[in-house]
């Protein structure tokens, strides 16, 4: 089976060719599904590799290899794939939420005009993160990490009609390409330093003692790879692009800003951890960048309107929870979360969409209200996904992010309680978006009201999927004071090895998970008193500064945007018209100048020419003769 | 004072020069092609001492080929110049100075 | 003094004194005539080296032929010392100056040039025997292909030299 692997990826490619190629020409229907039985053809492959991975007779790594890349002098990257525990779980979760959002997407964009079009991105986007997941070095994972911003920026503006749109669309390019610089500079150090970019190769010489590499550059490299990680992952300060690549449609949210896309900075320090293992200084930044983004975005969450927007900031902060377990060492946990966190955030986003698709459009919290009775599948799918992602007992979630903060608290108990704190946060704002939209009366116009159904089956039957995968998905990974054996730690640890995590005590893991049970069922409670009668009145003091986002944005735009403009400007105004224009020019000037005198020696007389010959063969004869000895 | 082969490069450049003092001196196209012919004989002039100089028969060869081209020449260049002074009556070199524009 | 060097001071005293002659008359007439005594000096030149088929073709094909091709140009045009044109004082100094420096510089270039005694015991490299022989055993393509040359030039010489037909009218080439 992991001989055809390649016909994982190739899939999803011939989706995006045969789409891309006659979007115009096709009917709607027929693009749909093409691109969702391409990733369903995938997922089936995928779901025999993993099995292989499973069982026993697999060891170690299979490295499969395409063809020679770049062949140059010492340095030589081939083409190929890996395939190991971590990757085809990342495999498992990409194909299989992917082709649950086509699914979900054949009913959703039926109404667009683009949809050929918009399966041609998806497709595309769902072969670069294959090629992410799959690659076997650092370039290969590159050029998934390129593709993946790419179809990004695509689908962010899918809506290109809208000036916003494109704005999010450009916004969010530009922050993947800082980050991405990051990457590139990490590899450039990598290869510079141990002549290769391949995983195995690398992380066998690493290990070593290889004196000849000082230990300052694994900090470096692990770093510049960390600003990658951050940039596409939406981590503080690359972060404010997720929340305003909402502005996609919202399948597309799902599947690339919830799901797949931004877990890529997970999947990449997991892959490198035999690199971070050896940088403890560096996973501590991770851990206080991981742990700083759940808690800001989880505090811009509680005061926003917009569904999308409150999910969208939950996904930061989730996302720093997961940087926050690969900052304390404990990779496995990180990954299993990534896993939880892609069926239940997709869940809710899917569930949003359902919500907007009944409300024609509309995406502000305030004028919904109620909708529960109108659409009783989306809203137990939803309620879910809120009790999941908010670490309900017995629900995936609680699982995941239990063993994130156990992890932590063995780490070090400040971060621990900050930690708490977010996840606190997170079951309120959950719970307030899900009594704000479904319970109470509606608050929105007649017309809507009149409008208001629940969604058709193709987009009912991916939610109920994915609330089933959100409640059994954790118990994969229970931790072992429940069931004596993590089999998620245990089939990931032969390539993932944890770092520095210390085992608690049974008893000291029973209070920490009541703890968290108690919080998070009391922030629910509080949320459904705040949100009993929900009073719209202008914030005001801190609730205005959460509102507009700490105004960080704001301040990005005040710090760099605006410098930088304004230093553009003066390149233009001097630098650029005085200066280069102006050399530019005056090159110009002074050769047509000089050709207007030169042009006279071309008096038309045949003499005159004879006789400037006669000097130039005695000046030539002059030089060689007497000069060039 | 015996003749050596310089004797015969010191004969042969000066003809040449006087070739070329005709060609910039003179105004009329038909003496200038005559200053050319000079040039092309002091050429073979040379040729023809260092073949003796060097007992190769090749260089007598070369004497003759350049005759060839020369005779070809001149019928070519003369009709031109019979031309042009249908058009202008005149063999004027300066006056044919259109190549100024 | 031999009659060889006799006969090469000769010569060369009459070559130059001719081509001189060539570009000092003020008729061209005379100029032609002056380049006819030229070649025939040459030609003595090639006697004396002995090139005799060369100095033959020499006579034959550049003094009778070419040069009285040139002499009935000229006289065809009726073109005598009247009317011919002359160029400013300045410019005939400044073109010998010129040519004088070009002589002088390479003369300067090769006169350090060790001098070579000609060889005057192999007479026979001139004969048309011997130069018929090279010709038309290595030389024979070179010599076809200048045949083509003669071809081309004569039809060359015709097509320019032709009576032009009267261009017709603009509006008359509908």
């Amino acid at each position: 089976m992991s001989q055809v692997v390649y016909l994982i990826p190739l899939f999803p490619l011939i989706g995006f060719l045969i789409n891309g190629i006659f979007w115009n020409k096709m009917p709607k229907s027929v693009g749909g599904a093409i691109g969702t039985l391409a990733i369903l053809a995938s997922f089936i492959i995928s779901l025999g590799i993993f099995f292989e991975v499973r069982s026993a007779a697999f060891h170690g790594p299979v490295i499969v290899n395409m063809f020679d890349f770049i062949s140059s002098g010492n340095l030589n990257i081939p083409f190929a794939f890996q395939l190991d525990a971590l990757s085809s779980l990342f495999l498992l979760i990409i194909t299989g939420v992917g082709s649950l959002i086509h699914l979900y997407s054949t009913s959703y964009m039926h109404e667009d005009e683009g949809m050929v079009r918009y399966f041609a991105y998806l497709n595309l986007f769902v072969f670069s993160m294959l090629l992410l997941v799959l690659g076997a070095n650092y370039l290969v994972m590159f050029i998934g990490w390129e593709g993946v911003g790419l179809c990004s920026y695509l689908l962010i503006g899918f809506w290109f009609k809208k000036r916003d749109y494109t704005n999010a669309a450009k916004k969010a390019f530009v922050m993947n390409r800082i980050g991405d610089l990051g990457f590139l500079v990490g590899m450039m150090l990598v290869i510079y330093y141990y002549g290769t970019l391949g995983y195995q190769e690398l992380f066998s010489t690493l290990g070593g003692a290889n004196a000849a590499v000082p230990s300052s550059v694994h900090s470096w490299i692990a770093l510049c790879f960390f600003i990658g990680a951050t940039g596409k992952s939406a981590q503080i300060p690359l972060y404010t692009w997720l929340p305003d690549a909402m502005a996609g449609p919202t399948p597309v949210s799902a599947l690339i800003h919830a799901a797949t896309m931004v877990t890529a900075g997970i999947y990449m320090i997991a892959r490198s951890n035999a690199l971070y293992n050896l940088t403890p200084g560096v996973l501590h930044v991770i851990a206080f960048i991981g742990l700083a983004t759940a808690i800001l975005a989880a505090t811009i969450a509680i005061r926003q309107y917009d569904i999308k927007k409150v999910l969208a900031y939950s996904t930061v902060s989730q996302l720093g929870f997961m940087f926050l377990a690969l900052g304390v060492g404990a990779y496995t946990t990180a990954v299993f979360h990534v896993m939880t966190h892609a069926f239940f955030k997709a869940l809710l986003f899917l569930g949003s969409g359902s919500v907007i698709h009944a409300m024609g459009g509309e995406q502000d919290i305030r004028k919904m209200g109620g909708l529960g009775k109108h659409m009783p599948v989306t809203r137990t799918t939803f309620l879910i996904g809120c009790l999941a992602i908010s670490g309900f007992p017995g629900l995936s979630g609680f699982f995941s992010k239990d063993e994130i903060l156990a992890n932590t608290f063995a780490h070090s108990s400040v971060l621990y309680i900050f930690g708490l704190l977010a996840a606190m946060m997170t079951a309120f704002y959950m719970f307030r978006l899900y009594f704000l939209t479904f319970s109470g009366t509606f608050r929105g116009t007649e017309e809507q009201h009149h409008h208001l159904h629940e969604s058709p089956a193709a987009m009912t039957i991916p939610l109920m999927v994915l609330a089933l995968l959100s409640v059994v998905g954790g118990y994969v990974g229970m931790p072992a004071v429940i069931s004596h054996h993590n089999a998620f730690a245990s089939f990931l640890g032969p390539v993932v090895k944890n770092f520095g995590v210390h085992h608690l005590a049974e008893s000291t893991e029973w209070i920490l998970m009541t703890l968290s049970v108690v919080v998070s069922v009391m922030m629910i409670g509080v949320a459904w008193s705040v949100n009993k009668k929900p009073q719209f009145a202008e914030s005001t003091g801190f609730a205005k500064l959460l509102e507009n986002k700490w105004y960080v944005d704001e301040l990005y735009d005040a710090v760099i945007t605006r410098p930088l403009n304004a230093l553009s400007e003066f390149m233009d105004k001097y630098a650029e018209r005085r200066g280069i224009d102006a050399v530019v020019n005056g090159v110009g000037k002074s050769v047509r100048w000089g050709s207007d005198r030169l042009r006279l020696l071309q008096s038309g007389q045949v003499g005159s020419y004879i006789f400037i010959m006669v000097i130039g063969m005695v000046i030539l004869f002059t030089i060689s003769f007497f000069w060039v000895r | 004072m015996p003749v050596y082969s310089t004797h015969y490069l010191f004969l042969s450049l000066l003809l040449f020069s006087i070739g070329i003092m005709g060609a910039l001196m003179r105004r009329n196209a038909i003496i200038i092609f005559m200053c050319i012919e000079l040039m092309l004989n002091s050429v073979n002039l040379l040729l023809v001492a260092f073949s003796k100089m060097y007992v190769d028969i090749n260089a007598q060869l070369f004497v003759f080929f350049i005759m060839v081209v020369a005779a070809a020449e001149v019928a070519v260049g003369l009709a031109v110049i019979v031309m042009m002074y249908r058009k202008v009556h005149s063999v004027d070199i300066n006056i044919l100075n259109r190549l100024k524009h | 003094m031999n009659l060889y060097d006799t006969l090469f001071w000769f010569f060369s005293a009459v070559a130059v004194g001719c081509a001189l002659g060539v570009i000092l008359s003020r008729n061209p007439v005379n100029s032609v005539l002056f380049l006819v005594g030229t070649f025939l000096a040459i030609s003595g030149h090639y006697f004396i080296m002995n090139a005799q088929f060369l100095a033959i073709v020499n006579i034959v094909v550049y003094t009778g032929a070419i040069m009285v091709l040139f002499l009935f140009v000229i006289m065809l045009m009726n073109l005598n010392a009247d009317v011919e044109p002359q160029k400013g004082q300045l410019i005939q100094v400044a073109g010998v100056i010129s040519g004088g420096v070009l002589f002088l510089v390479l003369i300067a270039a090769i006169h350090k040039a060790s001098p070579m005694p000609i060889d005057k015991q192999s007479i026979d490299i001139g004969l048309i025997n011997n130069l018929g022989k090279v010709l038309f055993k290595e030389y024979v393509l070179p010599f076809e292909i200048s045949s083509v040359l003669f071809l081309s030039a004569m039809i060359g010489a015709v097509v320019i030299g032709k009576k032009e037909p009267a261009l017709p009218a603009e509006g008359e080439a509908q």
